[in-house]
């Protein structure tokens, strides 16, 4: 849920990445921060195994400049991917503003990609909240990669209501920003969406 | 509730003051008070050196592993947490069940003195949180959200 202070000027909003295990939402957030201006990010943190595998999540702050004198932050959240990790996953959901699926576009994952979107549907259910109605990006990641299904049918599977869609490969860095603007335009839209309705 | 979704800066001055009221009645290093999603709210003390941003999310995320917890156990919510360091202890509660109040403190001050004043101020802050909350809906505030514009949006986004 979007926090907005008066008194220090601040829109904060929460996006989270979601996709299967090492399908590259931590590479995602890594080249994020890699890129960024000091004075535009914070800490990155990851809580990881020792084989560097995501146990609770990875945050990056992040501020992408002002809107009308305020400062906007958005906290970037990974989940961890791996089946047996659901109950840290639905934590990290809580007071989501906006949503990145990141896709593993290789052939032998179509089947944990389904599963993982399946599970980011029923997690979010159980929070209170229809994926249908947050802002919502697909990353297709790894389309560097020799394996991989045609756009087309990764859209067919797992792109029904067609929301925007991006190709990408988070290790180079392609389509990262793009998948980040994205999803944090479509928080603000919905935010000021939400604000007119409510007016 | 995740936590406020919007802080005006009267109340934030009133939360500001029963942070720092807090710090001193109970000898502590410093206080901090977080969203239940891990959005910093107002801070109090010795806070110079501490990066209050990954403080809030990690304290965050820990309140809503013991959450989880509390549910596997059948246990409505785990109210407050301790932690017990060397030199520094962290005492954790949930205010109004819509933020996270942490107070740090050495050995200068003891777990139940911490206790006692953290009990007063949680329900200051509680009342605090209700002013807002009725502030909001009152829409006596014009919304900085209604004066955003598309261009405004698009601008933030132009390289």
């Amino acid at each position: 849920m979007s926090f907005i202070n008066y008194s220090s000027r601040e829109i904060n909003c929460k996006l989270v990445y979601y996709g299967p295990g090492l399908c590259g939402k931590t590479t995602n957030l890594h080249y994020i921060y890699a890129k960024t201006s000091p004075e535009a990010k914070g800490k990155m943190i990851s809580l990881a195994t020792e084989t560097e595998r995501t146990l609770f999540f990875d945050f990056l702050p992040l501020s992408l400049g002002e809107i009308r004198g305020f400062k906007t932050r958005f906290h970037l959240y990974t989940v961890p991917g791996q089946v047996f990790y659901d109950a840290s996953r639905k934590l990290i959901l809580k007071g989501v503003d906006g949503m990145v699926f990141v896709v593993d576009s290789q052939i032998e994952r179509m089947e944990a990609n389904i599963e993982s979107l399946e599970n980011l549907r029923t997690n979010l259910a159980e929070q209170g909240y229809d994926l249908d109605k947050l802002p919502y990006v697909i990353q297709y990641n790894k389309r560097d990669l020799p394996n991989i299904a045609p756009v087309e049918q990764l859209r067919d599977l797992l792109n029904p209501t067609r929301v925007p869609e991006f190709e990408a490969s988070a290790t180079t860095g392609v389509g990262v920003f793009d998948t980040l603007k994205a999803v944090a335009k479509a928080v603000l839209r919905e935010l000021q969406r939400g604000s007119q309705q409510s007016g | 509730m995740a936590g406020p979704d919007v802080m005006f800066p009267e109340e934030q001055q009133q939360i500001a003051m029963v942070c720092q009221r807090l710090n001193r009645d109970a000898n502590a290093k410093a206080v901090l008070l977080i969203g239940r999603d891990g959005q910093a709210i107002a801070e109090a003390g010795d806070v110079e050196d501490l990066d209050v941003t990954s403080l809030s999310s990690l304290t965050a995320g820990n309140v809503a592993a013991t959450g989880g917890i509390s549910k596997i156990l059948r246990e409505k919510d785990f109210t407050s947490q301790f932690h017990e360091g060397e030199k520094i202890h962290v005492h954790i509660t949930l205010v109004g069940g819509r933020a996270i109040l942490v107070v740090l403190f050495d050995e200068r001050s003891s777990l139940g003195l911490v206790r006692l004043r953290v009990k007063r101020s949680s329900d200051e802050m509680t009342r605090i949180f209700d002013q807002v909350s009725n502030k909001a809906q009152s829409k006596a505030q014009p919304s900085i959200l209604t004066e955003i514009t598309d261009k405004d949006i698009d601008n933030l986004f132009n390289d």
